[in-house]
């Protein structure tokens, strides 16, 4: 294997690893609220739709990927909504939240069909990226850079913030943070915001950066592996870093042994590799954590009313 | 009382119910409701979308004569039995069902529905009321396989495909016979994608085969992606299902186009008359099912007479793609010399010809 290859899988992997996490820091700040949001994926798809449609109309990706953060919040507002101020179940208002994306962004797609746009370039300008070796730490988007970016932020801001500290509380507490005299609702729709709108740029990634084209579905169910990705990473930033890149790396390596031509390895058992993955590292977690609630907010999915 | 009153309402609704009926023989010229089951989303731009192209052709054909009815993202199981059932019950008098596992769920719900006729795409079951068809898509492998033999640098092509059936195997065997017939060190690596459609799952398959030095890239998977990254790498790559120009101007060399519109229209036409009869056909490019799109000006001269002329021997009968001599990956001889495969052979080849790496 040469260099040129080894490069090349390590920034696939990154930018594999990208849109989900993105979308899987967004929902874990959602659930350090005490929010379970399922909608992930509907919320992904409409920020593809919206902001492969918004690009495609004015020509803009900075349009496009605003669009997109929009659609996300809008999408993620209906959730809270429901659920946070009418107070509905909100793993079935989640899951109802993913029918309804892949319905509406189809519809909203339809005239975007068979089109493309021309995707998120590189950040750096080129002549920095020539070299394989420079490539590997300069030649990725923008999004790539950020989404590594706010994970650290987001640890920051959940550890070491006042505002992070109300999150963290209204998430393990709901009703001693409101009698200390904290807005839940209103803290806890802002969290769904933010999920919602982190969830519609990791959705435009697919239709803006890593494949330029809307098609239906065209997340292929990425938002539930952002899902899991939070409980893998036990509600922590950092680990969801990790998570994700060895999420991309199963990924990415299982196609990559098959195109080396490993035909001793079934294929369908470097398909089943991703999930092997998945059960490994939840049982190494939940076999160190023996006894601990494994992090989940002690308020998580409950719903609140004043 | 209760039960009375339930009785009632129960007698009442069944009355309601048989309305619409005698509502619907009342009216001799009421349109003919042809119903389509399709296994992705019309959107696709692939495999669901040319069958969608065929149903809006035979809308514009029959005009007022038909009223067509979709239902699209049927899993394939039991969900395409009740879907299928649905749609006889609702009035359907002729239903497409448009994947290989919808198979078992259209023959079961065909024997529940004498009267309505059905039509299933790739499968192998058939019935009074149950027809089957299917597009010799090797054909269109054929051709492009030899584009590619001539073409790549490298003399190596990467194959995405989805599952190892034996219409995906054909595919990547017609291609690789092609392909080495112009370029006898030619090579074929296959990625097992283990989906229909998963753009970005795609988009990285097609990197890691140019990772590996592949300079054509084709697909047996129903988006687009492969052909953007190929686009995006710089190497050639061939549509699927559709012409897919689009998405990639340079990469684009040529598509097989899968086109079902006279079939659908023909069909609809014979079953109007009251002349449907079961059926199974295996149409190819002779047929119309199979085109070849336009080709990409970066096709040379060469390629392209190439090209031609395997099209025009295959319409003409004198080319048939599976012809021996034909040994497998290990070395064992499958057909001899001058021996062609028998259709029914190839729906049940399960086996690699060389050069395939998969």
């Amino acid at each position: 294997m040469t260099t040129a290859i080894l490069i090349s899988i390590v920034m696939t992997i990154l930018v594999a690893a990208t849109p989900i996490l993105l979308a899987a820091l967004g929902e874990l700040v959602v659930e350090k609220s005490g929010v379970l949001n399922l909608g992930v994926e509907g919320m992904m798809l409409c920020g593809a739709v919206c902001g492969f449609g918004a690009t495609a109309l004015s020509g803009s990706l900075f349009i496009g990927f605003l669009a997109a953060t929009l659609a996300g919040v809008a999408a993620a507002m209906i959730f809270a909504v429901l659920s946070l101020h009418l107070t509905a179940n909100q793993v079935a208002t989640g899951l109802a939240l993913t029918i309804f994306g892949v319905g509406v962004s189809s519809l909203i797609g339809k005239p975007f069909v068979g089109r493309t746009v021309g995707r998120l370039e590189p950040f750096f300008p080129a002549y920095l990226s020539e070299h394989p070796l420079l490539r590997l730490v300069f030649g990725y988007d923008i999004l790539v850079y950020a989404a590594i970016a706010l994970t650290f932020a987001v640890a920051w801001f959940l550890r070491s913030t006042r505002p992070g500290l109300v999150l963290r509380a209204v998430g393990e507490s709901d009703s001693s943070a409101h009698v200390i005299g904290y807005p839940v609702i209103a803290i806890r729709t802002a969290a769904t915001a933010f999920g919602g709108a982190l969830a519609g740029i990791g959705g435009a990634y697919f239709s803006l950066a890593l494949t330029p084209m809307w098609a239906d579905r065209l997340t292929a169910g990425r938002g539930w592996i952002a899902l899991a990705l939070v409980v893998f990473a036990s509600w922590r930033p950092r680990r969801l870093l990790l998570g994700a890149w060895l999420f991309g790396a199963v990924m990415t390596l299982e196609l990559q042994a098959k195109a080396m031509g490993a035909t001793w390895l079934a294929p369908e058992f470097l398909a089943m590799l991703p999930y092997l993955a998945t059960v490994a590292v939840l049982t190494l977690i939940s076999m160190r954590r023996a006894g601990a609630e494994g992090g989940a907010p002690a308020c998580l999915g409950k719903p609140f009313a004043a | 009382m209760s039960r009375l009153d339930r009785r009632t309402l129960l007698a009442g609704a069944a009355g309601a119910a048989a309305l619409p009926l005698i509502a619907r023989d009342g009216l001799a010229q009421a349109p003919m409701q042809v119903g389509f089951v399709y296994v992705g989303p019309v959107g696709d731009h692939g495999w669901t979308w040319t069958h969608n192209q065929g149903r809006l052709a035979l809308e514009k054909e029959l005009g007022a004569k038909v009223k067509t009815n979709f239902v699209e993202n049927v899993a394939e199981g039991p969900d395409a039995e009740r879907v299928n059932r649905q749609l006889a019950q609702a009035g359907n008098k002729l239903i497409f069902t448009t994947s290989f596992g919808f198979m078992q769920p259209t023959a079961r719900v065909a024997k529940q529905f004498p009267n309505v006729y059905f039509e299933h795409a790739t499968g192998y079951t058939r019935d009074k009321n149950l027809a089957t068809y299917n597009a010799r898509f090797y054909e269109g492998r054929a051709v492009i396989g030899t584009i590619a033999g001539i073409m790549s640098k490298s003399g190596k092509a990467g194959y995405i495909a989805s599952f190892p059936i034996p219409e995906v195997v054909m595919g990547i065997n017609a291609f690789t016979l092609a392909a080495r017939k112009v370029n006898p060190k030619f090579e074929v690596k296959v990625i097992w994608a283990s989906t229909w459609y998963d753009p970005a799952k795609e988009a990285d398959a097609a990197k890691a085969l140019i990772d590996q030095g592949c300079d054509m890239i084709t697909q047996h998977t129903d988006s687009a992606a492969a052909l953007q990254a190929a686009e995006q790498r710089g190497v050639f790559a061939f549509g699927q299902a559709s012409d897919m120009k689009s998405f990639a101007p340079k990469a684009h060399l040529t598509a097989i186009v899968d086109d079902w519109s006279q079939y659908y229209i023909d069909r609809t036409k014979l079953a109007l008359d009251g002349k449907w009869a079961s059926h199974d056909v295996w149409g190819g490019i002779k047929d119309g099912f199979v085109k070849i799109a336009p080709y990409n000006d970066a096709v040379t001269p060469e390629a392209r007479a190439a090209a031609d002329k395997v099209k025009n021997e295959i319409v003409a009968g004198t080319l048939h793609p599976f012809t021996g001599p034909i040994k497998d990956q290990k070395g064992v001889e499958r057909l001899k010399a001058g021996e062609k495969a028998s259709d029914e052979a190839m729906n049940k080849m399960d086996w690699y010809v060389e050069g395939v790496q998969s």
